[in-house]
C-alpha cells in the first residue's frame, strides 16, 4: 500500500470518527439541555397498553421488554408464513410462466406484471381498507360449518385443548416421524445400492394407522375443541386470526410471489437445453424431467436471489404499522417510542433486530446453498 | 519530513472537525423576531382544533392560540406558519427547534412535562377521553363495552387510559392502534371496531368525517382527565411566558367583556383591569420583551377565549360542543386566568 | 434430353399443426392434463374479467358532484370521486394559481429526459450535465418560490404525484453518485475505507426503509446542533437517498466486477492513475452495463416512495388516502376506486420503466456480441 493510500485512509477514518463524534456530542448536548431521559432502563418499566395479537402471554402489567418480544414474534410469524406462501405461489407462477400451455403462461405473465409494479403499501391498504371492509359484521358472520366464522373482525377458528393422556398421541407422532426417517434412509440406501425403488408411503401409512389406533386404545380421545361463539360484540373462545394479519400476509405473499416467479423462471431457463433433451431421451416425461433434472439444477441459480427476496419480505413486513398489525415497528418503534419518548434507543434496538434477522436468514440460506452446490458438483 | 507533514495534515483535519462550533441555544423570542414569523406545530387535521380548509388556510382553537402568540409578538396574527405533525413526531419537532410552539391538542401529563424536555404553559381546552359507538348498538354507557374492539391512535395517552379503564372494570377488549387518526377512523367506519376512543372533543370532530354522522353516538362518560395545552421547550422561560400569557390574556378579556368588536371603544374604558390588559397602564409587555399593547393586538385580531371557542368548536359549529368545564371559573367552569397586575 | 431434377412440392403440414385449430392443439390442448388446465384457467379468466368489467364500466358511475352519484343499488367504481379530486391528487395543496410552475417543471423535465433515454439521440454528455446541474436548481427555485417574484410555497403544501416524483427523482439523482463512491470504496484495497463502506451498505440494506424514515423524522433532529433543522420533506429525502444509495452501490459493484481485469491493467499500463482509470475506463463501461440494474433499483425506489405517507407526507397514495375522509364522498366504493386509480398511476410508471430496462438489456447484449 502506498503512503498516499495510507494517508487517505487515515483522513477518511479521521473524518468518520470526527463526524460520529460530532453527532454524539450533538445528541448528548441536546438530550442534556432538554433534560430528556436516556438509557435502556425503560425496558423494565410497565407497558400498560393492550396488544391485539400476542403469541405468548401478555397483559398490561408486562414490561416494554415483553412488548419488544411480542412485536418480534408477530414480525416473525407473518414473515415465515409469508415466505412459505410466496415461495409456493411464486414457484407455481414461475413454472407456469414457462408452461407450454399458452393460456397458463399468459395468465402468469399478467399476474407478475401487475403485482410487481404496484407499490406494496398500496396493495396492503387495498386488501385491508378496500377488500376486507366488505366482510360482514360479527353478527352476520359467514358461518363455515358452525365452527369457523369469517367477519370483519377476522377469522374465528376452533382451537384444540389437550387433556390428560394427550401425551400418548405425542408419543405416537414421534414414532411416526422416526419410522418415516428410517424408511426414507433405507429406501435411499437400497436405491443407491441396487437401483430398486422401495415402497415408502404404503408402509408408513400402515405404521401410522397402527400407532394411532394403539394410542386411541390406551388414552381414548383426550381432546376438547374450543369452538368460537358470538358473545356480546365479538367471537370468544377458539382462536382468532385478526384481519390486519390476513391483509398483511395476503399482500406480502402475493407481491413477493411475483418476484420469486421471475427468479424461478430465470433459474429454469439457465439450465442447459441439452439437459432437458437428455432427460427426454432417457424417456422421462416432461414433468418428471422438470422435477428430477431441471429444477434441482436450477436451484443453484435460484437460491441467492431468493434469499434476498426472503429478506425483502421480512423487512417489508414492517409496513404493518400502516394497518395496525402489531409487529415490532408498530408496538415498539410506534407505541413504545411515543410513550417513552426515547427515540434513539428504540430506533437503535429496532434496527439491530432487523439486522440480526437479515444476518440469520442469509447465514441459513448460505448454508443451504453450500449444500446444494456440493451435491451439484458430485 | 514528508511523513511528519502527512501526520500533521491528518491531525489538523481531525481537530478541525471536532472543533466544529456547536451553535449555542439562542432564546426563542429573538429567533422568532429575526425570522419574522412564529413556527407553530399543529395536528395533521382535526376539525375544531387545527384543520386546513381546501385552500390550505388553517383554523381551529389551537390555530387561534398560535395566531394569538403571533399577534402578541408582531402585532398581527398573520405572521405565523403551521407545521402539521403526527403524534409521534410532535415532541421531537419541538425539541429540535423545528417549531417554536406546539399547539396540537396535546395532553399535559407529568411524564411529558418532566422527562421530555418540554414545558406545558397552560390548558386551552379541558378534555377527557370518551368513546364513540354505532347508535344501532343501543349502548348508553362505557360499562357495556365488555369484549369490544377499540380503534384508536397509536402512541397517545388514550391507548393507556383505555387499557387502565378496562382492566379496572374487569372487562375484555381488543386494541387496534393506528399510526394516523384518519386510518383509525376509517377502520372504525368500516366496522373493524365497535368503538373509537380518543379525546371527547376529537370524537365530535372525527364524527363529522363519517359516512353518516347521525348513526354514531358519543357516550357521555369520560374515563380520564385530558388537559390539552400549548407546549414550549424547557428552559426558555421568556418564550414560555409569552405563550402562557397570550392564552391568559384571552381569558382575562372574556372575563372583562372585551371582544374583538368592542376592543377599540374599550380603549377609553376607565376600568383599571382593562387598561392594564390593553397596555394603557403598566409595562407588562415590555417585561416579556414585546410591545405593551400585545394583548390589544391579540384581542383585535383573534378575539377573546369565548370568541375563539364559539367560532371553532362551540354550539353553532358542526362540532356543537357546549362550554361545560371550559367555561370561565365564575360561570362554574375550570378556565381561570391569573390577573394581569 | 436433359433431366432437371424437380423437387416434389412440399406436402402440406399435417392438419393438426396448422391453422387456428392446430395452434390451439399445440398450445392449449396438447395433453389431457393441458386440456383440464386450459379449461380451469379459461373459466377463472372469464370470471375475473367479468367481475372487473362490471365493476369498472357497467356498474360504475361516471358523472356526479358528490357521493349521491355513487350510491346505486349495484355500485361499481365511483369515478366522479377521482374526477373531483384529480387536481389534489396531482398537486396536493399546492395553490391553484401557482400550479403552472409545477407543470413547467414537469414539461422541462420531460423534454430533458426523453432524449436522454433514446440511445440514438446524441448530446448525451451535455444533456446529463443539464439534467444534473441547472435543472434541479431550476426545479427547486420554481417549486419552492420565494425568489424572482414567485410566491413562496411551503413544502407542507406539496402533495400528490408532485411529492412522489420529487422524492423518487431526488432519491435517484442523489443515490447514483453516492452509490458509485460506495461501490468503489467497497472494492478498494484500502482496508479501512472498505470496511466503512461495507458497514454502511450492509446496515442500510439490512433494515427496512420505514425505520430509516422514522430515524429521519424523529431522530435526525437530535443529531443536529441546537437550532439547526431541516424541513420534513428534506429529512425524508436524505433518508431515502442514503437508503437507495446502499442498493445502488451493490448494483454498480456488480458492474465493476464484470469488467475484465485486463481493462484495469491496460489502463494502468498507459500510465493512468486510479481516478483516471476509474473515471475514464472502468466506470463508463460498468455504468453502461448496469443500466438495467439501475433502472430496476429506480423502480423499487419509486414504489418505496409511498412509505413517506407513514411519516406524514402526502405522496400520491397519501393524498388519495387523505381524501377518503371527505364525508361528501363517503361511499362503500370510494376506497377501492381510489386505490385502483393510484395503483394504475404507479403501474404505468413502473411498467414503462421495466420495459425500458428490458429494452436496454437487449440492446446492450447485442452491443457486446
Amino acid at each position: 500500500m502506498s503512503r498516499r493510500d495510507a494517508l487517505l485512509q487515515l483522513v477518511t477514518l479521521a473524518l468518520v470518527v470526527a463526524g460520529i463524534g460530532w453527532l454524539i456530542a450533538n445528541v448528548a448536548d441536546n438530550l442534556d439541555r432538554q433534560n430528556i431521559a436516556s438509557g435502556f432502563g425503560f425496558l423494565n418499566e410497565r407497558a400498560g397498553f393492550g396488544i391485539s395479537q400476542t403469541l405468548i402471554d401478555y397483559d398490561e402489567d408486562d414490561s416494554y421488554r415483553q412488548v419488544l418480544i411480542i412485536g418480534l414474534l408477530n414480525t416473525l410469524l407473518v414473515s415465515v408464513l409469508g415466505i412459505i406462501f410466496a415461495s409456493v405461489l411464486g414457484f407455481l407462477l414461475g413454472v407456469g410462466r414457462l408452461s407450454r400451455n399458452w393460456l397458463i403462461s399468459k395468465i402468469a405473465m399478467v399476474y407478475i406484471e401487475i403485482f410487481r409494479n404496484v407499490p406494496l403499501l398500496l396493495q396492503i391498504m387495498f386488501w385491508y381498507f378496500g377488500v376486507l371492509r366488505n366482510l360482514p359484521s360479527p353478527r352476520q358472520a359467514i358461518n363455515i360449518g358452525d365452527v369457523m366464522f369469517l367477519s370483519n373482525r377476522g377469522f374465528a377458528l376452533p382451537s384444540v385443548s389437550f387433556m390428560d393422556g394427550a401425551g400418548f398421541y405425542g408419543l405416537a407422532l414421534l414414532a411416526i416421524i422416526v419410522t418415516a426417517i428410517g424408511l426414507r434412509r433405507r429406501a435411499r440406501k437400497l436405491f443407491l445400492a441396487t437401483g430398486q425403488i422401495v415402497a415408502f408411503w404404503k408402509p408408513l401409512g400402515i405404521v401410522s394407522l397402527a400407532v394411532l389406533l394403539l394410542a386411541g386404545a390406551v388414552a381414548g380421545l383426550p381432546f376438547a375443541a374450543d369452538i368460537p361463539s358470538l358473545r356480546g360484540f365479538n367471537f370468544r373462545g377458539g382462536m382468532s386470526v385478526i384481519p390486519e394479519f390476513v391483509a398483511l400476509l395476503l399482500a406480502l405473499s402475493l407481491y413477493t410471489a411475483a418476484f420469486i416467479a421471475e427468479i424461478v423462471r430465470a433459474g429454469i431457463m439457465s439450465v442447459y437445453q441439452g439437459q432437458r433433451e437428455a432427460a427426454a431421451a432417457l424417456g422421462l416425461s416432461h414433468n418428471r424431467a422438470l422435477s428430477l433434472v431441471v429444477i434441482p439444477q436450477s436451484l443453484r441459480v435460484i437460491i441467492p436471489p431468493l434469499t434476498s427476496q426472503y429478506l425483502n419480505l421480512t423487512k417489508n413486513s414492517s409496513l404493518a404499522v400502516a394497518i395496525a398489525y402489531p409487529d415490532i415497528v408498530s408496538v415498539f418503534a410506534g407505541t413504545t417510542l411515543t410513550q417513552v419518548g426515547q427515540a434513539i434507543e428504540i430506533i437503535f434496538i429496532t434496527m439491530m433486530v432487523y439486522l440480526l434477522l437479515s444476518l440469520l436468514t442469509s447465514w441459513a440460506m448460505n448454508r443451504y446453498n453450500a449444500r446444494i452446490a456440493l451435491v451439484g458438483q458430485n | 519530513m514528508k511523513k511528519l507533514a502527512e501526520i500533521f495534515a491528518a491531525s489538523a483535519a481531525l481537530t478541525l472537525l471536532t472543533l466544529l462550533p456547536v451553535r449555542a441555544a439562542e432564546d426563542t423570542l429573538q429567533v422568532v423576531q429575526q425570522r419574522g414569523y412564529v413556527k407553530c406545530g399543529v395536528s395533521q387535521g382535526l376539525p375544531g382544533f387545527s384543520n386546513p380548509d381546501d385552500k390550505g388556510n388553517w383554523n381551529g382553537i389551537d390555530v387561534d392560540l398560535c395566531r394569538a402568540v403571533a399577534a402578541a409578538v408582531f402585532g398581527t396574527d398573520e405572521k405565523v406558519k403551521f407545521t402539521p405533525l403526527s403524534a409521534k413526531e410532535r415532541f421531537t419537532a419541538l425539541q429540535s427547534g423545528e417549531v417554536d410552539l406546539l399547539a396540537r391538542n396535546t395532553t399535559w401529563s407529568m411524564h411529558r412535562d418532566t422527562a421530555l424536555g418540554v414545558d406545558f404553559t397552560g390548558v386551552n381546552y379541558y378534555d377527557g377521553q370518551g368513546f364513540m359507538v354505532r347508535a344501532e348498538l343501543g349502548i348508553t354507557s362505557t360499562k357495556e363495552l365488555d369484549g369490544a374492539s377499540l380503534c384508536t391512535n397509536l402512541g397517545t395517552t388514550t391507548e393507556l387510559n383505555a387499557a387502565d379503564y378496562f382492566r379496572t372494570h374487569n372487562m375484555q377488549y381488543e386494541m387496534v392502534a393506528f399510526e394516523k387518526a384518519d386510518e383509525a377512523v376509517s377502520a372504525y367506519n368500516t366496522g373493524r371496531c365497535d368503538a373509537y376512543t380518543t379525546d371527547q372533543s376529537a370524537l365530535y370532530a372525527q364524527r363529522l368525517k363519517l359516512t353518516d354522522p347521525k348513526a354514531h353516538v358519543v357516550l357521555p362518560q369520560i374515563i380520564s382527565k385530558e388537559p390539552l395545552g400549548p407546549v414550549v421547550r424547557q428552559g426558555d422561560n421568556q418564550w414560555g411566558d409569552i405563550v402562557r400569557w397570550s392564552h391568559n390574556a384571552m381569558l382575562n378579556a372574556e372575563e372583562l367583556g372585551v371582544t374583538s368588536s368592542n376592543v377599540e371603544t374599550m380603549k377609553s374604558s376607565t376600568n383599571p383591569s382593562i387598561k392594564r390588559l390593553l397596555g394603557l397602564d403598566g409595562s407588562f409587555g415590555a417585561n416579556m420583551g414585546i410591545s405593551n399593547d400585545w394583548a390589544y393586538h391579540i384581542i383585535r385580531t383573534v378575539g377573546n377565549y369565548a370568541e375563539t371557542f364559539e367560532r371553532n368548536v362551540g354550539k353553532d359549529t358542526p362540532l356543537g360542543i357546549a362550554r361545560g368545564v371550559n367555561a370561565l371559573w365564575k360561570d362554574g367552569g375550570l378556565q381561570y386566568a391569573p390577573p394581569i397586575r | 434430353m436433359s433431366a432437371t431434377w424437380q423437387p416434389k412440392p412440399a406436402r402440406p403440414a399435417p392438419t393438426h399443426v396448422v391453422g387456428v385449430w392446430g395452434w390451439m392443439r399445440q398450445n392449449l390442448f396438447a395433453t389431457p392434463g393441458d386440456v383440464l388446465l386450459t379449461i380451469i384457467a379459461a373459466l377463472a379468466l372469464y370470471y375475473t374479467i367479468d367481475v372487473v368489467f362490471h365493476w369498472a364500466i357497467i356498474d360504475a358511475s361516471f358523472s356526479g358532484t358528490d357521493r349521491t352519484a355513487c350510491l346505486k343499488e349495484v355500485q361499481g367504481a365511483c369515478w366522479p370521486f377521482i374526477e373531483a379530486k384529480f387536481g389534489q391528487f396531482i398537486y396536493g395543496r399546492y395553490p391553484e394559481a401557482e400550479r403552472w410552475r409545477v407543470d413547467l417543471v414537469y414539461l422541462i423535465g420531460f423534454v430533458g429526459l426523453v432524449p436522454l433515454l433514446v440511445p440514438q439521440i446524441g448530446w448525451k454528455r451535455a444533456n446529463v450535465i443539464f439534467m444534473l446541474g441547472p435543472f434541479p436548481i431550476f426545479a427547486f427555485l420554481m417549486l419552492t418560490g420565494g425568489a424572482f417574484g414567485l410566491v413562496a410555497v411551503e413544502t407542507t403544501d406539496w402533495g400528490g404525484l408532485l411529492v412522489t416524483l420529487v422524492v423518487a427523482i431526488t432519491g435517484i439523482v442523489a443515490s447514483l453518485p453516492l452509490g458509485i463512491l460506495l461501490a468503489l470504496g467497497r472494492r478498494s484495497e484500502m482496508s479501512i475505507v472498505r470496511s466503512l463502506c461495507i458497514g454502511f451498505i450492509e446496515i442500510f440494506r439490512g433494515v427496512p426503509l420505514i425505520t430509516v424514515l422514522f430515524m429521519a423524522s424523529v431522530m435526525l433532529p437530535l443529531f443536529l446542533p441546537d437550532g439547526v433543522n431541516f424541513d420534513k420533506l428534506m429529512r425524508c429525502l436524505i433518508g431515502v437517498a442514503l437508503f437507495s444509495s446502499a442498493y445502488m452501490a451493490e448494483v454498480i459493484r456488480g458492474g465493476l466486477q464484470a469488467i475484465p481485469k485486463g481493462q484495469y491493467e491496460a489502463a494502468a499500463a498507459l500510465g493512468l492513475g486510479y481516478w483516471r482509470v476509474t473515471g475514464l475506463v472502468v466506470l463508463p463501461q460498468a455504468l453502461k452495463m448496469t443500466i438495467p440494474g439501475i433502472v430496476n433499483t429506480f423502480i423499487g425506489l419509486f414504489k418505496d416512495t409511498t412509505l413517506v405517507l407513514i411519516v406524514g407526507l402526502f405522496d400520491l397514495l397519501g393524498i388519495v388516502q387523505f381524501h377518503f375522509t371527505d364525508a361528501s364522498w363517503a361511499t362503500p366504493e370510494t376506497h377501492i376506486t381510489g386505490y385502483v386509480f393510484a395503483a394504475f398511476v404507479f403501474w404505468v410508471f413502473c411498467f414503462a420503466m421495466s420495459r425500458y430496462s428490458i429494452f436496454m438489456e437487449n440492446r446492450l447484449s447485442t452491443d457486446r456480441d
